[in-house]
């Protein structure tokens, strides 16, 4: 399933320093995601993409939701596969980018969970994910 | 969408196993007035709820209410560790250990499987939220029996003196979300879309409150 073209993945840069090894292209198109590059995009451009609020959002949700699937696959494989250095190294990844990006859209709209310390309660504010709009 | 986390929310140690209470406690987890009927009630009311209010509070009680499921699952499991056939014979559980085994199966105390039928979804945030009021008094009144038949188990007890704690405060948020609705249909104009309420139609004449009056 996974090529032997290592590479170191970039999560050494990050708050947790890892020497874990892997190839991004290889284990992405395993797993049928892009999610790290886009990702990438989105927190860079985070401040200059901002001119249509709403296109930014959702395209800050869709990158969310990628992510967190991404996490959930790669927690059910590597319950079956606890050992994959691969898999542990990508999810690693993902897990720092979930965070970094949902600190970034919680920041400016509202909490994604309860436990996301506030100022003012915007737990309130609509639309819920069953109402459309924002899901 | 949910997440798990891997922490009860209220920590449960029992050491000594007892199937009697184990039989009793099971319907807290698959019974009428359960953690499962709980959970299920409220995440499935919140989508007809009108108000922001009464959406957040249907929403996140009804979460709380599956760590409840997992408490009240965890009780019964660790009740029923290492007994020997005789023992679950002699305390009543044969039945339920011959479909069973000891697995955790949503049923109430006499066995009854657990079903929808327990909760109710009527189309009406008002008549939704009284039940949903008499569904915590229920389940309340359910926890002190179990306390009353657990009084020789403080084990077991401190955890479910904890979970009636639980459904005196979701009462009173439900109270609170009650009186935001019945405010919020009192407004003299009142828009919503895809809710049985009798006064839609008077709703698209400006003039009209929509009272009747």
């Amino acid at each position: 399933m996974m090529n032997d073209n290592k590479m170191f993945c970039g999560c050494a840069n990050a708050i947790t320093n890892c020497n874990c090894e892997y190839d991004p292209q290889g284990i992405n198109a395993a797993f049928g995601y892009n999610t790290a590059s886009e990702a990438d995009n989105c927190a860079c451009n985070m401040k200059n993409c901002c001119e249509n609020d709403m296109e930014t959002r959702q395209d800050m949700l869709n990158k969310i939701r990628s992510l967190d699937f991404a996490i959930v696959e790669l927690a059910q494989y590597l319950d079956t596969h606890p050992d994959d250095k691969k898999a542990i190294c990508l999810h690693k990844e993902y897990c720092n980018q979930y965070r970094e990006l949902t600190d970034s859209y919680q920041k400016v709209y509202g909490p994604l969970t309860i436990n996301c310390p506030c100022n003012k309660w915007r737990w309130l504010e609509e639309p819920w994910p069953w109402e459309g709009g924002m899901c | 969408m949910w997440t798990y986390n891997k922490v009860l929310q209220y920590p449960i140690n029992i050491k000594n196993s007892n199937a009697k209470l184990a039989k009793f406690i099971i319907s807290q987890y698959g019974g009428p007035d359960g953690e499962l009927a709980a959970s299920l009630r409220y995440l499935s009311q919140r989508f007809g709820m009108p108000d922001q209010k009464s959406k957040a509070v249907l929403n996140d009680i009804g979460t709380e209410e599956l760590a409840h499921l997992e408490m009240v699952g965890t009780i019964v499991h660790q009740l029923t560790k290492d007994l020997s056939a005789e023992e679950i014979k002699a305390a009543g559980l044969g039945d339920y250990y011959t479909d069973h085994g000891v697995d955790v199966y949503p049923q109430s105390a006499a066995g009854t499987p657990f079903t929808a039928a327990y909760i109710a979804c009527k189309g009406d945030p008002i008549a939704n939220l009284q039940e949903d009021l008499a569904a915590e008094q229920k389940a309340r009144a359910t926890y002190e029996k179990l306390i009353d038949l657990c009084a020789d188990d403080p084990e077991v007890l401190d955890p479910l003196r904890f979970l009636r704690q639980r459904e005196i405060v979701h009462f009173q948020r439900f109270g609170e979300a009650l009186r935001g609705v019945q405010d919020k249909l009192a407004e003299k104009r009142f828009y919503m879309n895809n809710m049985n309420c009798n006064n839609n139609d008077n709703n698209n004449n400006d003039n009209d409150c929509g009272c009747g009056n």
